[in-house]
C-alpha cells in the first residue's frame, strides 16, 4: 500500500488497516462496549419478574376474549400477592343496563371534615407514605372563603383546630365523570374511556403513561404512579375491581370510578358512605324516582367550571 | 443492492475516522449520551419519581425540550423554500445541512417523548394493528403521525440525495422533489400540531389561545435558522467545505423577520392576559411575577426577555451584517426562546393547578442528565451525518467504479477536494 507508492483509496489514505490501526480501532470499540455497559447497569436493579414477555404484549381490555381475562387476572393476583403480601379478589361487574350515573354534593352540608377523602383511600388501594397521606386520593377538599366561589383563592391544606370555620364553607372535588371528557378524547392509546353507565375508566393495563389525560382535565382529578404504590398489606382493600380500584402498577394512570366496583353490585360509594353530615347524594339518573333526580330538578345546582363545556355528571347543590 | 450495502459499510466505517479535533468532538458527546442513558436507566426502574414531575405539575423538562425541538426541525423549511420555491442556487447547496438537522432533531424529539412516557415498553400501543391508535380524536395521535412522517420524509430525501451523489448518478426529480414540496407543508404541520396538543385543552387557560400555534412557528423560524448560522460557520472552518457567505445572510434576514413577529406577538399576548386582568391572567402572573409567594420561574422568564430583546435590538441593527455579531445575536435568540417557549411555556400551563393549588417544579439532577444526554445523542448524529455529508458532497467519497485515488501519506486535513 503506500509503503510501495501506490495510491490508495479514501479509506487507507485516511487511516490504513494496519495493526496499530486495527488495534485503536478495537481499543475504541472496547472502551465504547464498557461505557454502555456502565451507563445501563442501573438496569440490574429490576427484580426478576418485573417485566416478562407478557408486559409486552398486553390486551386492551376491550379485546380480552373470557379465558384471557382469566389468566390476566390470576397473573395480577398472583403478583399482587407476591409484591403485597395479600391476595386479592379481582372481578369485573358490568354496568348495569339502562342505568347511568350521576353524584351530587351539597355545598350547604359539608363541614370540611375530609372523612370522604380518607375513605376514598381505604376503598381505592392508592399509594401512600403513611395512614395519613390522602395525596393520592382522587378527593381534593378546597376551604373556600364565604362571599366567593373562586377555586384560585382556596386552600387545600388548611389544617384549623377544627370544622366548620366560620368565615369558611368546603368544596371536595373529584372525577366529574363528564360526557364530554377532555381526558378520553386526549389518551393517544385508547386507554381512558367512558362506560355505558357514564364512569370514566382507565385499562391500567394499557395505559403508557404520557399523562396527556391529566394535562387535559380541568378539575385536576387524575393521579399518576410516579412509583411503585406503596401499600402494607394491612392498608390494602382484597376486593378489587379490573378498571376501578386493583393495585396499580407504576408508570400509569388513576382515577375516582364512582367506586364501580361498588356501585354496579347496588352499594354506595365509599365516600357517600362515610359523609358524617349526609352532603353526598349518588344514584341513577334515568330513574325518575331517584334522589339524585329530586335534587337536580329541585334544588339549586351548581355546576363546577361549566363555561369548559365538560358536562359533568357531578353537581354541587345548595339547600 | 450490493453496492447499497457496500455504502453503508463505507459509510459505517469512515464514520469512525478523522481528526484528532473529530475524535475529541465525538467522544465527548458519546460520553455526554452515555451519562444520560444511564440517568435514564434509573428512571426506568425507579420510575419517574427521579423526576420532579407531581401530579399538580404533569409535563415538565421533558415535553419543555420537546416543544422547542419540534420548533427547530420545523425549522429546517426556512431553507428549502428558498432554495426550491425561489430556486436560490446558493440555498440549494446547503438545504441538505438543513434537512438533516431536521433529522436529527426529530430523533431527539422522539428521545424526549419516549422518556416521559410512564411504560416506554407500551408504545406498540400506538401503533396500528397491534394498537389502538385514539385518532383521528386524540392531538397526541396525530403528533405521533406528523412527527414520524417527517422524519421519514427527510430520511428519505437525505439518504436519496446521498446515494446518487454517492453513485454518481443525477438524482431523478420525480424521486425526490414531490417529496420535498410533501415536506414543507409537513414542516408546518408538526409545529402546529405540536401547538394544538396545548391549545385544545379548555382547561389550561394559560395555553387555549389561538396565538400560540402562531407564536411557535414564528419563534421556531427564528431559533432554527439562528442555529443553522452557526452551524454552517462551524462546517466550513472544521469540515472544510466551502459555504459562501450568502446563505448565511439570508437567513439573517429570516431570522430578522422572524424575530419581530416573534416579539410582536408575544406582546400581543401580553397584552391580552396582562391589560384584561381575569383570573386566567394567574398563570402569565406566576410565569413573570410569581403568585402567592411563589417564584421559581421569575428569574427564568426575565433572562429570556432580555436575551430575546438583546437579540431583537442586535438583529436589527447592521452591527449583525458582521458575522461575530450575527452569531451573537442567534445565540442569544436561541437562548431566549429555548427558556421562553420550553419550561416558560410548559410549567405555567400546570400552575396554578385548574383547582388553585400553586405547586412548583423543579428538575431532578437526574432529569437534567436525561436532558443533557439526548441533546449529546442530537449533537453526535448531526455531527456524524455532516461528516459523513460532507465527504460524499465534496466528491471524496464515491462508489468503486469512480472513485477517486489519492497520492500516499494523505491525511483527512489534506483531502479537501477531490483530486
Amino acid at each position: 500500500m503506500d509503503t510501495n507508492g501506490q495510491p490508495k483509496t479514501i479509506e487507507e489514505a485516511v487511516q490504513p488497516l494496519s495493526r496499530r490501526t486495527f488495534l485503536k480501532g478495537a481499543g475504541m470499540a472496547m472502551a465504547g462496549m464498557a461505557g454502555l455497559v456502565a451507563a445501563l447497569k442501573p438496569l440490574m436493579q429490576l427484580e426478576s419478574g418485573q417485566i416478562t414477555l407478557a408486559d409486552l404484549l398486553k390486551t386492551h381490555y376491550s379485546e380480552l376474549t373470557p379465558e384471557k381475562y382469566v389468566a390476566v387476572v390470576k397473573e395480577l393476583e398472583d403478583r399482587t400477592e407476591k409484591d403485597y403480601g395479600k391476595r386479592p379478589r379481582i372481578s369485573d361487574t358490568k354496568p348495569i343496563e339502562g342505568v347511568e350515573f350521576a353524584y351530587a354534593l351539597n355545598l350547604s352540608k359539608c363541614i370540611g371534615c375530609r372523612k370522604c377523602a380518607h375513605a376514598c383511600l381505604a376503598e381505592n388501594n392508592q399509594s401512600r407514605e403513611s395512614d395519613d397521606d390522602i395525596n393520592m386520593s382522587y378527593i381534593r377538599v378546597l376551604e373556600l372563603n364565604k362571599g366567593s366561589i373562586n377555586v384560585e383563592a382556596s386552600d387545600h391544606y388548611y389544617e384549623p383546630e377544627s370544622v366548620p370555620q366560620e368565615d369558611k364553607y368546603y368544596m371536595p372535588v373529584q372525577c366529574h365523570q363528564c360526557r364530554e371528557s377532555p381526558c378520553t378524547k386526549a389518551c393517544p392509546v385508547q386507554a381512558t374511556w367512558q362506560e355505558p353507565d357514564g364512569v370514566v375508566v382507565v385499562d391500567y393495563n394499557w395505559c403508557i403513561g404520557c399523562r396527556y389525560c391529566m394535562a387535559a382535565c380541568p378539575y385536576d382529578a387524575r393521579r399518576f404512579n410516579f412509583s411503585k404504590p406503596k401499600l402494607t398489606a394491612d392498608q390494602m382493600n382484597p376486593n378489587q375491581g379490573y378498571l376501578s380500584n386493583r393495585v396499580r402498577p407504576v408508570g400509569v394512570v388513576e382515577k375516582c370510578t364512582f367506586c364501580l366496583h361498588r356501585t354496579r353490585e347496588g352499594k354506595y360509594p365509599a365516600c357517600l358512605e362515610v359523609c358524617p353530615v349526609g352532603a353526598r347524594v349518588f344514584g341513577d339518573i334515568t330513574d325518575p324516582d331517584s334522589e339524585i333526580n329530586y335534587i337536580l330538578k329541585n334544588k339549586r345546582v351548581y355546576v363546577l367550571k361549566e363555561d369548559v363545556g365538560t358536562v359533568p355528571r357531578f353537581y354541587y347543590f345548595f339547600d | 443492492m450490493r453496492d447499497y450495502l457496500k455504502f453503508l459499510y463505507r459509510v459505517w466505517r469512515l464514520s469512525f475516522q478523522g481528526s484528532w479535533k473529530f475524535y475529541v468532538w465525538m467522544t465527548l458527546c458519546s460520553v455526554v449520551s452515555l451519562i444520560g442513558l444511564n440517568a435514564y436507566a434509573k428512571q426506568f426502574v425507579d420510575g419517574l419519581s427521579t423526576t420532579g414531575l407531581v401530579d399538580q405539575v404533569a409535563w415538565g423538562a421533558y415535553i419543555a425540550n420537546f416543544t422547542f425541538l419540534v420548533g427547530l426541525a420545523a425549522a429546517a423549511v426556512m431553507l428549502v423554500i428558498p432554495a426550491y420555491i425561489y430556486r436560490d442556487e446558493k440555498m440549494h447547496e446547503v438545504v441538505l445541512f438543513g434537512e438533516m438537522m431536521a433529522i436529527a432533531v426529530i430523533v431527539m424529539c422522539l428521545l424526549f417523548v419516549t422518556v416521559d412516557l410512564g411504560h416506554p415498553e407500551r408504545f406498540l400501543h400506538m401503533i396500528p394493528p397491534f394498537g389502538k391508535l385514539n385518532w383521528p380524536g386524540s392531538i397526541l395521535s396525530w403528533d405521533v403521525i406528523v412527527l414520524n412522517g417527517y422524519l421519514l420524509l427527510n430520511l428519505h430525501i437525505v439518504g436519496y440525495l446521498m446515494y446518487t451523489k454517492y453513485m454518481g448518478r443525477k438524482p431523478t426529480r420525480m424521486f425526490y422533489v414531490p417529496f420535498v414540496f410533501i415536506a414543507i407543508i409537513w414542516a408546518i404541520s408538526i409545529h402546529t400540531v405540536t401547538a394544538f396538543l396545548y391549545v385544545g385543552l379548555p382547561g389550561r387557560p394559560f395555553w387555549n389561545h389561538a396565538i400560540v400555534a402562531p407564536r411557535f412557528l414564528a419563534s421556531a423560524f427564528t431559533a432554527g435558522p439562528a442555529l443553522l448560522i452557526i452551524t454552517f460557520q462551524f462546517i466550513r472552518k472544521f469540515l472544510h467545505y466551502h459555504i459562501g457567505d450568502e446563505p448565511i445572510f439570508t437567513l439573517r434576514k429570516i431570522v430578522v423577520v422572524s424575530m419581530i413577529i416573534n416579539v410582536f406577538l408575544l406582546a400581543c399576548e401580553l397584552f391580552a392576559e396582562f391589560y384584561s386582568d381575569t383570573y386566567h391572567v394567574a398563570a402569565a402572573k406566576y410565569l413573570y411575577f410569581g403568585l402567592h409567594g411563589h417564584s421559581a420561574l421569575v428569574p427564568w422568564i426575565w433572562t429570556a426577555v432580555g436575551l430575546n430583546f438583546v437579540g431583537l435590538v442586535l438583529l436589527i441593527s447592521p452591527l449583525s451584517l458582521r458575522l461575530p455579531w450575527l452569531n451573537l445575536a442567534c445565540a442569544l435568540a436561541f437562548v431566549g426562546i429555548w427558556i421562553e417557549k420550553g419550561m416558560g411555556l410548559i410549567v405555567p400551563g400546570f400552575v396554578p393547578t385548574p383547582l388553585g393549588q400553586v405547586v412548583e417544579y423543579a428538575p431532578t439532577l437526574n432529569e437534567t442528565l436525561v436532558c443533557f444526554g439526548i441533546w449529546g445523542f442530537g449533537a453526535l448524529v448531526y455531527s456524524w451525518m455532516l461528516r459523513v455529508a460532507v465527504l460524499i458532497l465534496r466528491g471524496t467519497l464515491k462508489a468503486p467504479a469512480n472513485e477517486p485515488v489519492f497520492p500516499p501519506s494523505t491525511t483527512i486535513l489534506q483531502i479537501k477536494q477531490a483530486p
